[in-house]
């Protein structure tokens, strides 16, 4: 805090603004300390996500040192309250006032599409590892605005729907939050899953914070179907989860989910009711690649608790970009060399123990899992991959310039192919 | 509902008498005191003192409701969101101009005010805040759900600012002046015979009545005129912040203009302005130093409403009161 | 409407009457709007959360959340209240502020995560009824809103409390006039009603979970069932909790776009044409 007041002291303010800054290469570069403006939801509905964002994003730091290419690394950490009005607020405190290189974190979706419009207008690089809206590296994509580590909502679950139906599912009914995170989780799974003569026989939208699931699981108890595919984040995956058990539905029809509502994050606080559940994901804290395995033995030392998405991304993330950084020798002053740096760079020996790279729209490609929630030794519950797609693009297999003539995702377009 | 006891449950404190030259003076003072400032602080720092006129005049416009018809309102951070909806909305998916965009936003929220006004005309006191409470929870409703138009959880975005407006500086001029255009014109409003109608209605509604006024047509017009002047910042909102979500009309917003206007003292309409002050720049420090701001938020809350429900200005007034030992206005 | 929904709506206007009758009493007798009432619920809830997790008693748990709450109820009442005392507005948004302040602890204290309150084992699984398996604990919540409601009919018609409740709800100053200490009256009433918002936040917790916002959503729904329903009235506590709790179930599957207008609207129309709920008095 004292810093702050020095900076002003000294009349060091640089204007921010318009796009594309000219790189301002300081003579005390090397000395002066790396800021990364770190906005999470400490506050708020997700606020137990937010928190671990927080923790990953450290863990990483604080392995390394704190300090890249020899310069110290200064996390300013805002808490956007999962809110997208507050996450604005914070995104210009910290790009104005705290004066930072670049922005990564934000959650939830909406809070994500509010700091993107902001740097659009001034420049700042703008790392995304959590956020998941299709069309910031789709068709609204920004050029400063880079998926490190993160993935687009709709990624995993076309190769979701595509394993449905090896499984022999023929009729499918969706449960989702009604938002646009929800809408492309959905979409995905629909459009693969239709598309190889698969039927979506119904659809149920309900808004997030949603405490009481038993109007839908009184209509799906009556509804024959070979599978439930649900898609829900934070609260409504935990209250689901448990409410679906609780009324007998578990052990009756296979539920598959999106990768949130199988997160840790969520299941470490259940018990028997989460076990079996399918989804797919990048990343699995019980795959038994040995890169992954020493990460979680880490984390679970430090944290007390099996890492979940939140931890695992941030901390992924803030590795790609330490990459690129020491490929500029660390300057991050010269935001369009840092952005083409980022593009380039591969992740290497990050927690998912194999390499993975930039699509040329901004978003990684991965190998995903699909992977079921089974019961570990000590009791816990964790997702361990029992398939894997690999090099999976956020376009599946649909050529990119065809697939973004489709209109995005939403509760009226989910892609469906009409047999 | 007890008619004596109206007058004084119907607002959160008896509205004090405005003292012009009081308050006037301490505005101009900080007024020359911004603009010397002005040049001397970041762009940063010049978006918050943006972003206290612009809530200090949403602020203001409960206070014409509260301040002087004695109907505290938990809707005008709706309609305040509303204005900046319809503004976003017809410059980013209609194409629309800005300017008669802004005007768009000013009637869209006069026209919600209007209705609200209707449904809550014959509420006073308690249920006159909650149910606009539960009016704008419809609102929110609404601005979250309608994703179609309102963009639902992500809500609408743009860039509504052009050429010159695009410096902080310049636009904090703009700004600066069409909120003081506002406050002047709420002013006016208060101190015309029709805000004097409101007045006497605040004190005693019977009174008003047996007297021959329309006790709800005044009521009505009151709190449509507030509702305007809500929408104003509304519109100013929206550019400044190039973007709205179902936050902007959440009762959170409505809470704190609430707030600013209690700090700065109901019924002294340019308290508003020290209240929006003392709140944005509270929220700014302390979310600096901790993430409790809403536990800090909420203290703020309790020790005002112990020690000083009419405000910073009414407790600076009091103060002076005891301690120059003039004698206290009587009512 | 099927069997299914019906006991859906049932349930869950069963956990609504348990927060909304501490709620109207408080409304009723001291006529104060207590906004913190969500609050209130949360903290109930998460203190019942954490006793069960540690002595594996659910009875336990639901005595700890009720007088920890009442606890909280006192403090509130007697350490800030006392303050504002005869100004409505004033201590309504004081509460306000209790809340803001409350719901930001409870965040510090138990997390962000989102926490279940263990069922006990008897009550675990479903049974068939009316043609449907449904959980055996929702129907639990069910038959204990009715015990409770029956248990608050008798305290407020049979007992000389309720009889001073009744007399204090529609005259206190002819009450207190006959020299009874109506204050104490207002102490005991709070505290009650505080008691049943912590209850009710154990009860829900089990099956609703707990989580950062429950208590702003709980407090919708109460000042909906109230307001309804009107001040001071358990019958009408009862009808708002029917209403809301049918309703919500409904238009959750119907009409899941209009969320909030399916209980606010009606909330809205009531209060505009009978300002003081279906059946409160002045």
């Amino acid at each position: 805090m004292n810093r702050r007041q020095f900076l002003k002291s000294t009349g060091v303010s640089f204007v921010v603004s318009g796009i594309g800054a000219a790189p301002w290469i300081s003579a005390h570069a090397d000395a002066a300390p790396i800021k990364i403006g770190v906005l999470a939801p400490l506050t708020g509905v997700v606020a137990a996500g937010g928190r671990e964002m927080v923790e990953g994003t450290q863990f990483y730091f604080d392995g390394i040192g704190n300090k890249v290419a020899g310069r110290n690394v200064e996390l300013i950490i805002e808490d956007d309250a999962s809110n997208p009005d507050t996450a604005l607020q914070k995104a210009r405190k910290l790009v104005e006032q705290s004066n930072v290189h670049f922005l990564m974190g934000n959650l939830l979706a909406n809070t994500g599409l509010a700091v993107a419009n902001y740097v659009k207008e001034n420049g700042t690089p703008y790392f995304i590892p959590i956020i998941a809206a299709d069309d910031l590296t789709q068709r609204g994509r920004i050029n400063n605005v880079i998926r490190v580590a993160g993935y687009s909502a709709s990624a995993f679950t076309h190769p979701l729907g595509d394993w449905a139906l090896k499984q022999g599912y023929r009729r499918i009914l969706t449960v989702s939050q009604d938002y646009s995170f929800g809408h492309e989780q959905c979409g995905g799974l629909v459009q693969v899953f239709t598309e190889g003569g698969g039927e979506i026989v119904q659809q149920f939208w309900h808004p997030l914070n949603t405490a009481d699931f038993s109007p839908y699981l009184g209509q799906i108890a009556n509804t024959k179907v070979d599978a439930v595919f649900v898609m829900e984040n934070g609260a409504d995956a935990t209250r689901f989860l448990q409410q679906y058990a609780n009324f007998g539905l578990k052990g009756q029809i296979p539920l598959i989910s999106a990768m949130n509502t199988t997160d840790q994050s969520i299941i470490r606080t259940l018990g028997p009711e989460c076990e079996g559940i399918v989804s797919a994901a990048h990343f699995a804290e019980g795959a038994d690649n040995p890169t992954t395995q020493k990460f979680v033995a880490d984390y679970l030392a430090k944290f007390n608790k099996i890492p979940s998405l939140f931890g695992f991304s941030m901390y992924s993330g803030a590795m790609w970009i330490t990459l690129a950084i020491e490929k500029l020798g660390g300057n991050v002053e010269d935001r369009e060399a840092l952005l083409a740096a980022v593009r380039s760079t591969e992740l290497i020996d990050s927690p998912l123990g194999k390499p993975v790279k930039l699509d040329p729209y901004g978003n990684p490609i991965y190998d995903v899992y699909v992977r079921k929630v089974l019961r570990r030794a000590d009791g816990k519950f964790w997702n361990v991959p029992i398939e894997t797609y690999p090099n999976v693009s956020q376009f599946w297999k649909y050529d990119p310039e065809t697939y973004m003539k489709q209109p995005p995702y939403s509760r009226t377009f989910q892609g469906i192919k009409k047999s | 509902m007890r008619v004596g006891h109206q007058g004084a449950a119907a607002s959160v404190v008896a509205p004090a008498p405005t003292r012009p030259i009081w308050t006037a003076s301490i505005v101009v003072l900080l007024l020359a005191g911004l603009t010397i400032l002005h040049l001397l602080l970041s762009n940063y720092q010049v978006g918050l003192a943006t972003e206290i006129l612009i809530f200090g005049a949403l602020a203001m416009s409960i206070d014409v409701l509260a301040g002087f018809a004695g109907r505290t309102s938990l809707a005008h951070g709706a309609i305040f969101g509303v204005a900046a909806y319809v503004v976003i909305y017809a410059v980013t998916q209609l194409g629309i101009t800005p300017v008669a965009a802004f005007l768009l936003g000013v009637v869209g929220a006069t026209l919600v005010a209007a209705l609200f006004s209707l449904v809550s005309v014959r509420a006073s006191g308690v249920y006159f805040l909650l149910l606009t409470l539960a009016l704008g929870m419809i609102v929110w409703g609404i601005c979250l759900r309608w994703t179609d138009v309102t963009g639902g959880e992500n809500g609408l975005r743009g860039t509504l600012r052009s050429g010159l407006l695009r410096d902080a500086r310049v636009f904090y001029w703009v700004v600066l002046v069409s909120v003081a255009l506002l406050s002047l014109a709420m002013w006016r409003f208060v101190r015309s015979p029709f805000g004097l109608t409101l007045r006497g209605i605040c004190d005693s509604e019977s009174r008003m009545h047996s007297l021959g006024y329309n006790v709800h047509f005044h009521l009505f017009i009151g709190f449509t005129l507030s509702g305007f002047f809500a929408g104003v910042a509304g519109g100013l909102y929206a550019f400044f912040n190039n973007f709205v979500s179902p936050s902007s009309v959440a009762l959170l917003q409505s809470v704190q203009g609430l707030l600013m206007t209690i700090v700065g003292g109901v019924g002294t309409l340019f308290g508003s302005f020290i209240g929006s002050a003392a709140i944005l720049t509270l929220q700014n420090v302390v979310s600096s130093y901790t993430e409790r701001w809403q536990s800090v938020l909420g203290i703020v809350f309790i020790v005002i409403m112990i020690f000083a429900p009419e405000g910073l200005i009414g407790a600076a007034r009091s103060f002076l009161t005891r301690v120059l030992g003039k004698h206290p206005r009587r009512r | 409407m099927n069997a299914f929904q019906l006991l859906n709506g049932l349930t869950f206007a069963a956990l609504l009457f348990v927060v909304g009758s501490g709620f109207t009493l408080i409304f009723g007798l001291l006529r104060i709007v207590n906004l913190a009432h969500g609050a209130l619920y949360l903290i109930g809830g998460y203190v019942g959360f954490s006793v069960v997790v540690k002595t594996g008693s659910f009875l336990l748990g639901a005595a700890a959340a009720m007088s920890a709450v009442a606890v909280l109820g006192f403090v509130l009442d007697q350490g800030l209240l006392r303050f504002v005392r005869g100004h409505e507005l004033r201590e309504v948004l004081l509460t306000l502020g209790v809340a803001f302040v409350l719901d930001d602890l409870a965040l510090v204290v138990w997390g962000g995560d989102s926490l279940t309150v263990p069922i006990p084992e008897v009550l675990q699984g479903g049974v068939r009824v009316l043609g449907v398996f449904y959980p055996k604990y929702r129907l639990f919540v069910l038959l204990a809103g009715m015990v409770i409601f029956a248990t608050l009919v008798l305290l407020i018609q049979r007992t000389r409390l309720g009889a001073l409740i009744r007399a204090g709800v529609d005259d206190p100053e002819m009450v207190e006039a006959t020299g009874i200490n109506i204050r104490r009256v207002f102490l005991v009433t709070f505290l009650l009603g505080s008691g049943l918002a912590g209850l009710a936040g154990l009860m829900g917790g089990a099956f609703l979970s707990l989580y950062p916002t429950a208590d702003a959503e709980i407090l919708v729904f109460s000042l909906a069932v109230v307001i309804i329903g009107g001040r001071g009235s358990l019958a009408g506590v009862a009808i708002g909790s029917l209403l809301v709790g049918l309703l919500n179930t409904l238009g959750q599957v119907m009409f899941p776009e209009l969320a909030y207008f399916v209980i606010f609207g009606p909330m809205a129309i009531i209060l505009a044409f009978r300002p003081l709920g279906l059946l409160g008095r002045a």
